[in-house]
This record gives structure tokens, C-alpha cells and sequence, in this order.
């Protein structure tokens, strides 16, 4: 193969594994939180009897089985494209994170995976115990999956505790607690799994608002917005707190990832300006038009005005990741994140003049920011990712030294069939679950417990019952 | 001191085992879909693994990801060499995967769905039985590295195991459906198990002669003497159980056919290991060339001892809450 055939293929294997595993984590990212929601209402149910947590529990059901079954069917595909595109980096680190994504499938996979079924078909046949004890299995399973994917990914990012063979292979070193543990996997970990929790309020709220923007009395609304907005009020400040604590731990860890966040070409041995917006220009090593504060970046970082920092022009070229990316995807997280905020204080402003149910304003931004969790984790990801380049495992293994020898147009062939089934059969399935937000809950919603309904909708009278849905 | 390597090639040669028992049958429902008649049929085929079915496919991870962490040079040599047929595997997962919540959602669209869950089902498989014979028929290696083209693993011999393993899951489908449903929809079930378990039989017999013909490796580990005598039971022991498979078949026993088709898949696998033990990619290389360090293997060791018995048990449980004969109207009756 020759140099420029390589770096196609290259490029195009990057882009499938960026394309594919951004969608696949637009689901996990739900379905987290969706499961962990459906636990509570059902627990809610069983505890106070109220009927607004079972139909509430039954709606969102149907809504999680198209979203597991989705994110599935995507995850089978992440598993194994380590080794169909990324093989030389699975021959040398696979005995490290081998192991973590073995023990996510023994521990994680095959509970959520085995209890499931009795989740979505089973309430009849075990008892409200045992189902609600199915539905906990569950949300635990899609947590411990986190646990142990971010620890993977959190060891690529800040490796720590390995040896390297004389074969060029990343193997454990004595301990594996150093291993899992590494110094930013405790921070991914809550960080990510907050964001699974928010971008599941935000939708839930979405739909609330959405729904009580027609009918501020329909009481399944009501419920899912105020439990929604109490997430939001409480929870996007702690998140906010944690990222800024990841942040500083990148700061620490991955210095170069904080400069193209910050946009800091430069170094500032005086205090560094806080660039609030600009165009990142990498080939002139500066960002244009820029709007900055001064010396803030310094009081954010290092908590002192005048503390130095150093910029990329301390970097090789060869060693810095894309700015405008990671830039960019910042300020869009960060953005979302003050706009999430925003969104939580008003809701406990109108919880205060007892107009939660009763203001259109506040629903409707609701509704504006029901996607907004999604936007906000992807882009997230696209910092933490793209901020490490170019590297697979950070400072040791270069991307470029990462991938399979396949030629170009296999990469091409593949990249194309994924893309082309993604958006047909997953914009389908987003299509679907739109469809079964834009229904209002029922005072009866249909499915699971003996009514003739049930959540993927069995018999005959859930035809119909999707009828209605139109 | 026990060799955790051959332990880990016994744990890897489990989950394989256990995908196939689980997920050939409801890929099999899948290609033989089809075949029954829209409505009641069709519904209630469905309704006979929906509850089942993910945690069936969580196997094919465990012995993908479970490969990399114990054999991860096998796993960087094996995957880029089947790359064509493992995207079209994967690609064709989802397809089937997500039909089983999209037909019941979308009533309109009920005929695409069945097709996606067809097409899906039949590629998924064939692409699994390719994958077996580009790996019986070899793979280039070089160093540490595949070495072959993007097209090495297309042959006669790989279609024709491709084409077997799609016999074998819809065999495994109809049986299945004889155990769990009754009525018109078992009797046809019936009638594409007789005619399916002839077809596996001839396919297995074309598949274990031009394995021989493959590998100097293979055509000694089968023929040479005396070792022939101890291989020459695998086959016998196929024609024993084919026998008693039909008589369990005329008889129309429920339960029966599934079993003594497990049976036949064990007995296909003993003859794989016959042919390759101690490989892991045939012929190229062992087990404990591509092993993972001793540490990683005993730490996943630790949690497979732990873990497999427990989802064996949960798994078992969720088998018997769905046991029993499936109606059209899904588990509320």
C-alpha cells in the first residue's frame, strides 16, 4: 500500500469509528438514565399504589425497549470493530483493556441482557416483586456496563499500571486496581454517568412540557415535568461542579487536551486570558477575533490571576489534536450546561409562585432543550476524544500506528454500508420513539400488567393501540 | 500447575458453543420466517424468542471480546481478515435486532420489518458460516499481522459452510418452533425440520470431505493410524444421533428434535477441534502463541468462575418464567 493509500484508509477508518460510535451512544446515554427512571417509578408505584407511576412507568417503557434494543444492536458493532479496524491496537493493548470489556460483558451485558425480558414481558408471570426486582437488575446492569467501558476508555486516556513486553504489547503490571483506577477514570465516571442522568431529564421534561403545553391537567405530565425539572434544579450544578473537577484532572493528566479547549497557542507565563469566543486558526498558530478575558483561564485552572500556563507553541506539531474541533465541541457543552442551569433555577422559581403546571414560557423552553442532553454528551465526548490525538493510548500509541492493514476502499465500502443503515434504520427508530413522546400518557396507558397491552405491543389490540398513537 | 491458556481456550470454546445453542435457533426462526403465514404464525414465532433473544446475542460479545482479552493476537489477525463478512454480520444484527420491537410498532410498515428481520437473520448466519471456513481454509499471516487481501476469504468451501450453518440455525428454528407452539404452525414446523435435517446431513458430509482435502494438518489428524480409530467415532456417532433425530421426528415427540439437533451442532464442533486443537487460527497459529499474559487471563479467570455460573443461573430462570407453548397473543393469557 503506499503512503497516501495508508492515510486514506486511516482517515476513513477514524471517521467510521467516530460516526459509529457517536450514534451507538446516543442510546446508552438514554437508556442509562431511562432504566434508572423506570426503577424509581415502578418502585414509586409499589410503595404509595399511586396509578400516575404505572402509566408513567408503562409509557416510558415502550420508549426504553426501542431504545435498548437500539443501542444493542449498535454496541455488538463497537465490540468487534477494535479488531476489524483497529487490530494493531488490539494486539498491543488488549491484554489491558481486553479484560475490563470482558468483565463489562460477564457483569454487565448478560444482566441487563438475561432480566430484560422478564422486564418488558414477565409482570404476569413473576409478580410485581420480582418484576420490580428484574427492573433494578436492569438499571444496575447499564450502570456497571459504564463502570467498566469508562474504566477502558479512562485507561486509553491516562494509562497507568501496565508493563511493556518485549513484543511491543501493553501488559498488566502487578496491580490491576492501578489499572482500573487509573487518575481519569473516578471523574469520567460520574461525569458521564450525570450526563446519562440529565440527558434522561431533559427529555423526560421535554415531553412533559410538551404535552402540558396542550393540556396543563393531564396528570402523567405533570408528574414526569416536575420530576424532570427537580433533576435539573439539583443535579446540573453538581454536574457542573464535577466537570470542572474533570477538567482540572485533565489539566493535570492531559495538559495538551486543556490548551485546544481553551484555544491557548500561546503561553502565558502571567496569567492566561479566559477566551470566551474566536476562531481558532491552527495554521497561524492563534485564534482570530478573539473575545477573552483576562487572566480568568488562570483563576479557573489554577485558582491565582497570575499563575502561568503553558500553550501548544510548548508542543511539536506532530503531538497537537485538532483545536477547532475540541474548541468548538467545548464552548457547546459549556454553553448547554449554562443553559441547563438556567432552565433548573426557573423551574424552582415556578415551583415557588406555584406555576410549574401553568407557564407556557417555561415549557416551551422545556421543549427546546428536551434534545439538549444528547447534543451536550456527544459533544463532550468529541472533546475528550478528539482532545487526545493523536493517540489511542495517550503518549504511548500513536493512532496512525493503530490500525488495521486493510487497503482503502474496504474501509470505504463499509463506512458507506454503515452510514447508509444507520440513518435508515435508526433514523427510523428515533422516528418511532418521537412518535410515542408526541402521544400524551393515558390516564390508562396500555401495556404489561394483564391490559391487553404490552410494550413491543403483542396482541391484535396494541395494532390498535398504536392506531390511537397516530 | 494448570495451564490457564488451555482453560481460556475451554472458556472461549464455551461461549461459542452456548451462542450457537441460543442464538441459532432464533436466527433460524429468522430465515425461516418467511414460511408462515402472516398474522397468527408469524406473531407467535415471534413471541418465541422476543423475551430471549438479546440475552442469546450477548454471547456472540463474550466470545468476541472474551478473544481479545485472552487471545489478542488472534483476535488483530482473525477480524481484519474477515472483514467483509463481519461488517455484513454486524450490519445485518441490527437489521434483525431492532424488527422485533419495529413490527409490532409500526403496523404499516409490518411486511418491511418481517423482510429486515429475514434478510437480517439469513446474512447474520451465512456470514458466520463463512467466517468458519475462511478460517479452516487458512488466513495469511505475516509476523504478528494479516497479510492476505480484503477478498481472501471468498471460496467455494466458505460459501458452502456459509450455506450449511443457514441449513443448520433454520433446522435448529424449526425445532424450536415443534417445542414451543402447536397447531398449523408446529405442523409446519414438522415438515421443514424432516426436510431440513436431510439437507444438514449432506452438507455436513461435503463439509467434513473438503475439510480433508484443506490442510495436510487435518487430512493426518483424521486418517493416519491408529489415531482413525478414535476419529472415526465422530461419524458414526452423527449417523447414530441423525438416526435417532428422524425417529424422534416420525414419532412427533416436542422436545425431541431440538435436542438431538444440539446434539448434531456438538458433534460438528468435536470434529473442528479434532481438526485444529491446539490452534486458534488454524494451521497458522496456537493458543499459546496468541495468549494474553498470565495475569490478564487469571483476572478474568476470577470473574469468569464467578460470573458464568450465576448467568447461567438468571439466564435459566428467564428460560422458565417463558416456559411452555407460545400463543399469538404473547405472555398476558
Amino acid at each position: 500500500m503506499s503512503a497516501w493509500d495508508q492515510d486514506i484508509a486511516l482517515l476513513l477508518a477514524r471517521l467510521q469509528f467516530a460516526f459509529t460510535v457517536s450514534f451507538h451512544f446516543l442510546f446508552p446515554a438514554f437508556s442509562i438514565g431511562l432504566a434508572s427512571f423506570l426503577a424509581v417509578l415502578e418502585g414509586l408505584w409499589l410503595a404509595t399504589g399511586k396509578a400516575v407511576y404505572a402509566n408513567l412507568f408503562r409509557y416510558w417503557v415502550k420508549i426504553f425497549a426501542i431504545v435498548f434494543a437500539m443501542g444493542v444492536v449498535s454496541g455488538v458493532v463497537m465490540s468487534y470493530q477494535f479488531g476489524t479496524n483497529w487490530s494493531v491496537f488490539s494486539d498491543r493493548a488488549g491484554s489491558v483493556i481486553g479484560p475490563l470489556m470482558a468483565y463489562e460483558v460477564l457483569t454487565a451485558f448478560f444482566l441487563e441482557a438475561g432480566f430484560l425480558g422478564v422486564m418488558l414481558f414477565g409482570l404476569n408471570k413473576v409478580g410485581h416483586k420480582l418484576h420490580f426486582m428484574a427492573t433494578c437488575a436492569v438499571a444496575l446492569g447499564t450502570l456497571i456496563s459504564a463502570f467498566w467501558i469508562l474504566s477502558a476508555n479512562s485507561w486509553m486516556q491516562t494509562p497507568t499500571g501496565y508493563e511493556i513486553a518485549a513484543n511491543g504489547q501493553f501488559v498488566p503490571g502487578p496491580s490491576w486496581w492501578a489499572i482500573i483506577f487509573n487518575p481519569s477514570f473516578p471523574y469520567r465516571l460520574v461525569h458521564t454517568t450525570i450526563a446519562a442522568f440529565l440527558t434522561t431529564a431533559f427529555a423526560v421534561g421535554g415531553v412533559g412540557a410538551w404535552h402540558l403545553l396542550r393540556d396543563k391537567d393531564n396528570p402523567g405530565a405533570r408528574t414526569m415535568f416536575s420530576m424532570a425539572m427537580w433533576m435539573a434544579a439539583l443535579v446540573t450544578p453538581i454536574q457542573i461542579f464535577v466537570g470542572d473537577l474533570h477538567g482540572l484532572n485533565t489539566l493535570d493528566h492531559q495538559p495538551v487536551k486543556v490548551m485546544a479547549m481553551e484555544g491557548h497557542y500561546q503561553s502565558h507565563p502571567h496569567g492566561a486570558p479566559l477566551i470566551l469566543f474566536g476562531l481558532p486558526n491552527s495554521a497561524e498558530q492563534r485564534v482570530d477575533y478573539a473575545l477573552s478575558i483576562p487572566k480568568a483561564s488562570s483563576l479557573i485552572l489554577k485558582h491565582d490571576l497570575n499563575a502561568p500556563l503553558a500553550g501548544l507553541d510548548t508542543v511539536p506539531k506532530a503531538d497537537q489534536p485538532p483545536v477547532g474541533i475540541v474548541f468548538w465541541a467545548f464552548r457547546i457543552m459549556v454553553g448547554l450546561g449554562v443553559a441547563m442551569l438556567i432552565l433548573g433555577l426557573w423551574s424552582l422559581i415556578a415551583r415557588w409562585r406555584r406555576r410549574l403546571y401553568d407557564w407556557p414560557m417555561l415549557h416551551r423552553a422545556a421543549v427546546v432543550l428536551g434534545p439538549s442532553g444528547f447534543v451536550a454528551v456527544i459533544a463532550g465526548w468529541v472533546v475528550t476524544e478528539v482532545g487526545r490525538q493523536p493517540f489511542t493510548v495517550y503518549g504511548l500509541l500513536r493512532t496512525a500506528d493503530s490500525a488495521s492493514p486493510l487497503a482503502a476502499p474496504a474501509v470505504a465500502a463499509s463506512l458507506t454500508a454503515f452510514v447508509v443503515t444507520y440513518f435508515a434504520v435508526f433514523g427510523v427508530g428515533i422516528w418511532y420513539l418521537l412518535r410515542l413522546m408526541h402521544r400524551a400518557p393515558d390516564v390508562h396507558e396500555a401495556g404489561l400488567d394483564g391490559l391487553p397491552i404490552r410494550s413491543a405491543g403483542i396482541t391484535p389490540a396494541q395494532a390498535m393501540g398504536i392506531g390511537d398513537a397516530r | 500447575m494448570i495451564d490457564l491458556t488451555v482453560i481460556w481456550a475451554g472458556i472461549i470454546g464455551f461461549a461459542i458453543v452456548a451462542y450457537v445453542v441460543m442464538d441459532g435457533f432464533d436466527l433460524g426462526i429468522g430465515i425461516l420466517f418467511p414460511r408462515f403465514a402472516v398474522g397468527e404464525e408469524r406473531d407467535t414465532a415471534m413471541n418465541s424468542v422476543a423475551p430471549v433473544w438479546d440475552g442469546n446475542e450477548t454471547w456472540l460479545v463474550l466470545g468476541g471480546g472474551g478473544l481479545m482479552a485472552a487471545f489478542p493476537l488472534a483476535y488483530a489477525i482473525i477480524l481484519p481478515a474477515l472483514y467483509a463478512p463481519l461488517i455484513a454480520m454486524l450490519l445485518a444484527l441490527i437489521l434483525r435486532g431492532v424488527a422485533f420491537e419495529f413490527r409490532w410498532r409500526d403496523p404499516g410498515h409490518r411486511a418491511l420489518w418481517d423482510f429486515s428481520f429475514t434478510l437480517g437473520s439469513t446474512v447474520a448466519t451465512f456470514a458466520q458460516g463463512v467466517t468458519l471456513g475462511a478460517l479452516l481454509q487458512g488466513i495469511t499471516v505475516e509476523g504478528r499481522v494479516y497479510a492476505g487481501g480484503w477478498w481472501e476469504w471468498l471460496s467455494p468451501f466458505s460459501l458452502l459452510t456459509g450455506l450449511g450453518l443457514v441449513v443448520g440455525y433454520s433446522l435448529l428454528g424449526a425445532c424450536w418452533l415443534i417445542w414451543k407452539t402447536e397447531g398449523a404452525l408446529q405442523d409446519k414446523a414438522y415438515h421443514h425440520a424432516r426436510r431440513l435435517g436431510i439437507a444438514l446431513l449432506v452438507v455436513i458430509a461435503l463439509v467434513s470431505l473438503a475439510t480433508l482435502r484443506l490442510e495436510a494438518q487435518y487430512h493426518q489428524r483424521w486418517l493416519a493410524w491408529p489415531g482413525v480409530l478414535a476419529t472415526a467415532q465422530v461419524p458414526l456417532a452423527t449417523l447414530i444421533v441423525s438416526a435417532l433425530f428422524f425417529r424422534s421426528l416420525a414419532r412427533r415427540q416436542h422436545a425431541g428434535p431440538f435436542f438431538w439437533v444440539l446434539g448434531l451442532f456438538a458433534l460438528c464442533i468435536v470434529g473442528l477441534g479434532v481438526s485444529i486443537w491446539p490452534d486458534v487460527i488454524p494451521a497458522r497459529v496456537t493458543i499459546w502463541e496468541a495468549a494474553a499474559p498470565h495475569s490478564s487471563q487469571l483476572f478474568m479467570l476470577v470473574g469468569a468462575v464467578i460470573m458464568v455460573p450465576i448467568i447461567l443461573t438468571y439466564t435459566g430462570w428467564a428460560y422458565w418464567v417463558f416456559r411452555g407453548k407460545v400463543g399469538a397473543g404473547g405472555y398476558h393469557s
